[in-house]
């Protein structure tokens, strides 16, 4: 084929894929912005529902966004606490030993784990322990599933500070803790931060691992070891029922759902410009 | 008094330890699920287990086939789907497109990807299944219709085409921007020489980026595979979850990952039931393992230490 | 010699296979500024970063012999390498502020041994700041961001953050190189003032640059050691053959 037509062909397969990539994206933020709209007003916002959330006709969806947050929240604070130092092990501590070949590749197939296996898992632990679908185990889920996505993400933007900026501080006396401290952790703070809301976000969203192990419940959340409900579970729950009030619930869920995405997305961007006063270039 | 070098010590064992242990997580998982999944595989042999379609958990009837086949079909059609719609793109992305439509697409895409599986599968459910059921079927029956795989009988939208096309959505963020960074890898020195042999851009691409790039754009497609072979709620809430197996891709079907979360309210009280769901995690678990650390050897070495 | 003050034995360094400085014995005076020369990658950087074990921290890295200073071997096992590197300081090249406050990295290093009174922090910075020649330019923004400096600033910066720690030695790796000509003047004339208390090292390639500052030559060459001596005999009597070659611009 005359070479020339061939590339115009090509070109416009491209475009022509991008614009359906692209526009994929628009369809399913138009229907959920569709549905979701009509659906959300400050009283779906501020009450939980009332009479049975599968049944009931009254009431809003505090239940999920409060249970999504101390979910997500909590399984973030906990993966945070483990994989800032994964992250700061990996590349200050231990290079590129064989050790940190295979804990990379570890938790990099980690990464790739489908949740409802962090659900089945959690699972499998909770009835060896006998406990029962809790606040408590969504969040064991939640954390194995943001764990791989933090310390990833982390590794990623730690690895990015220059050696000469960690051999000043070696240069001062200063030890691997306290350079990692003082000046790894200060100049990689956008990116970490980063990190954070990358797996906050993702944590939200998720319901496979959650739908073994948080459980569900009309009410706001009240103890660790008591079912919660999640923004995702209450569209996925909501969805199929006969009555319209019931699926008015789950569309709203579905829009503060895909808000709050929007809005960490908007943040990640934000933090990448912000945080960088002290960091060096 | 702890001294300078004693805190660093000790924060260096400490690293070392929970970065060892989370390693072991994947480890663990295997463990965890073989344990509860071991009764299922002595009580039934494991060709019955994979060949057979009877499924009756009551009687104590395993079969997964259906649910196997049903997984399959489901993620091989979405990645028909995917595959060229998502290596066209990355390849606009890298080879053509200007930085400001860059900057305007790469955004978009990490948007898609951060999108929650729920929301695709409510998309599905209000947008999808309707257009299947109304538009699409009727459509292709009548040209198509005479193909066993186009056929559309039983119509109800809820189908493999509903998967496979929420499926393709949530899979074109990982291969775009994975093929994307291997496509990035390859050195400018290589393209440069073949535009300088009159090549056009597209001819470079076919015949010396994508071959360059080839090892790691497979990487990417296996990893977009293992997410489709994985994901559960949104193809769970459009798939149809009927335990048969599919001839045609308005059928529906019911694929492992449903099948798990389905029915795990009723694990318990039947016996077997929670062996042989757990022992398809179990499956899911090796496969999914396979699969990745099969695509992140090839990317560590195209793309260096970050693969 | 009659005291030096650093003393090195026998140094051999290996990157993996490549046998990067060869068997160097040679001494350092004390309270001078001694030159490191010669042509790109004969191993100046490597040598400089023995005398404070930054060398180390390249993986692949084989050291042997003996780094004595004033008489102890920084190299035995039971040295603390922190101290060593306290007591040996080190200007780069390219100036690498810490990413906090113009105050926060002149205190850096004394925060990291411990001082915590503010008063006497104060006057540890304003003091290393006038030393390094910066304090005039930058007392009213003490606690901006040091990346808001200008690269010339930056290098000050270093010299006065490397000069808290209250070093013996002070190491610099082809300090000025990467400056602006009024700046690296600026440099070079904080080191003439400084090896009144302070022994001097730096690597350079500029041969006019030794000329101005040395008071003692060290010639590398791939490696070895081909010449050294106080800078008179070595500029105008040089005895190697390489170095009559080296110093006249062949290489």
């Amino acid at each position: 084929m005359d070479k020339r037509k061939e590339e115009l062909i090509f070109q416009g397969l491209m475009i022509a894929s991008a614009l359906i990539v692209m526009g994929s994206l628009v369809f399913v933020l138009a229907v959920v912005v569709l549905k979701g709209l009509p659906a959300l007003n400050l009283a779906m916002l501020i009450q939980a529902p009332k009479g049975g959330y599968y049944l009931g006709g009254e009431g809003g969806i505090l239940n999920a966004i409060t249970g999504s947050l101390c979910l997500a929240g909590g399984a973030t604070v906990l993966a945070l606490l483990l994989s800032l130092p994964i992250a700061l092990f990996l590349q200050m501590y231990s290079g590129k030993s064989r050790f940190s070949e295979f804990a990379r590749l570890s938790l990099d197939v980690l990464w790739g784990v489908p949740s409802i296996l962090y659900g089945a898992f959690g699972f499998t632990i909770m009835v060896f322990l006998g406990v029962r679908a809790s606040l408590l185990g969504g969040v064991m889920a939640l954390t194995l599933l943001e764990l791989p996505i933090m310390s990833r993400a982390m590794e990623e933007v730690i690895s990015m500070v220059p050696f000469e900026l960690k051999e000043s501080a070696y240069a001062l006396g200063a030890t691997r803790l306290e350079t990692a401290m003082s000046v790894v952790v200060r100049q990689s703070l956008p990116g970490i931060l980063t990190a954070i809301l990358l797996a906050f976000g993702r944590g939200i969203g998720d319901a496979a691992s959650v739908l073994f192990t948080a459980g569900y419940t009309d009410s706001l959340p009240s103890s660790l070891f008591r079912p919660v409900a999640s923004l995702p579970l209450a569209v996925f729950f909501q969805l199929a029922t006969p009555f319209p009030e019931v699926q008015q619930r789950a569309y709203a869920s579905a829009l503060v759902l895909t808000i709050i995405v929007l809005l960490i997305s908007l943040g990640c961007r934000l933090v990448a410009g912000r945080f960088t006063a002290h960091v060096i270039r | 008094m702890l001294t300078r070098s004693l805190k660093d010590r000790l924060a260096s064992r400490l690293m070392f330890l929970v970065t060892f242990s989370s390693s072991l997580i994947v480890f663990l998982m295997a463990l965890g699920l073989y344990a509860r999944a071991r009764p299922i595989f002595s009580a039934k042999p494991l060709g019955e287990l994979i060949f057979s379609s009877s499924w009756h958990p009551m009687k104590g009837e395993f079969g997964f086939y259906p649910f196997i086949l049903g997984t399959l079909w489901v993620t091989a059609l979405a990645m028909i789907i995917s595959i060229p719609l998502s290596l066209l793109t990355a390849i606009y992305l890298t080879e053509y497109a200007s930085a400001r439509v860059r900057g305007v697409v790469k955004p978009l895409i990490d948007l898609l990807a951060g999108i929650p599986s729920v929301v695709y599968g409510l998309w599905g459910v209000l947008a999808v299944v309707p257009l299947i059921r109304d538009y699409v079927a009727p459509l292709m029956g009548r040209s198509l219709g005479f193909i066993p795989v186009f056929s559309a009988e039983n119509l109800t939208g809820y189908s493999v085409l509903a998967g496979s096309i929420v499926l393709a959505l949530m899979v074109f963020p990982i291969i775009i921007s994975v093929a994307g960074e291997v496509f990035r890898s390859v050195p400018d020195g290589l393209r440069e020489a073949s535009l300088a042999l009159g090549a056009t851009r597209w001819q470079m691409v076919k015949h010396v980026v994508m071959r360059k790039a080839l090892p790691g754009v497979v990487a990417a497609i296996v990893l977009g595979f293992s997410r489709a072979f994985g994901e559960t709620m949104a193809v769970l809430m459009v798939v149809g979850n009927v335990a048969m197996i599919p001839s045609s891709i308005f059928d529906p079907a019911y694929p492992l990952t449903a099948l798990i979360a389905n029915n795990y309210g009723e694990m318990m009280s039947i016996p077997l039931y929670d062996s042989a769901l757990l022992g398809a995690g179990l499956f899911l678990l090796l496969m999914v393992l396979c699969f990745n650390i099969m695509a992140r050897i090839i990317l560590r070495r195209v793309l260096g230490e970050r693969g | 010699m009659a005291n030096p003050h650093i003393s090195v034995h026998n140094l051999n360094v290996f990157y993996g296979d490549h046998h990067a400085l060869k068997d160097l014995t040679v001494e350092i005076p004390e309270r001078q500024i001694t030159a490191i020369i010669g042509p790109s990658g004969c191993g100046k950087t490597t040598f400089l970063k023995c005398l404070n074990r930054l060398v180390e921290l390249l993986e692949g890295t084989k050291i042997s012999g003996q780094v004595l200073v004033h008489g102890l071997d920084i190299y035995r096992p039971d040295v603390d390498v922190t101290e060593v590197r306290k007591k040996i300081g080190l200007l780069s090249q390219r100036p690498y502020p810490l990413p906090m406050s113009i105050y926060d990295n002149v205190a850096f290093g004394p925060r990291l041994n411990g001082l915590k009174g503010r008063q006497e922090l104060d006057r540890i910075v304003e003091d290393h700041l006038r030393a390094a020649g910066l304090w005039d330019e930058v007392e009213d923004r003490l606690h901006a961001p040091a990346s808001r400096l200008s690269a010339g600033q930056q290098q000050r910066l270093c010299l006065a953050r490397g000069l808290a720690v209250e070093p013996e030695v002070l190491l610099g790796d082809e300090p000025t190189s990467a400056l602006d000509p009024i700046s690296a003047q600026h440099i070079e004339g904080r080191l003439l003032d400084l090896k009144e208390n302070y022994t001097i090292v730096i690597v350079t390639h500029i041969l006019r640059q030794a000329r101005r500052l040395a008071d003692y030559v060290i010639f590398l060459y791939l490696g070895e050691l081909v010449e050294h001596g106080p800078a008179a005999d070595f500029f105008n009597y040089p005895k190697e053959a390489r170095t009559q070659a080296y110093i006249r611009g062949e290489f």
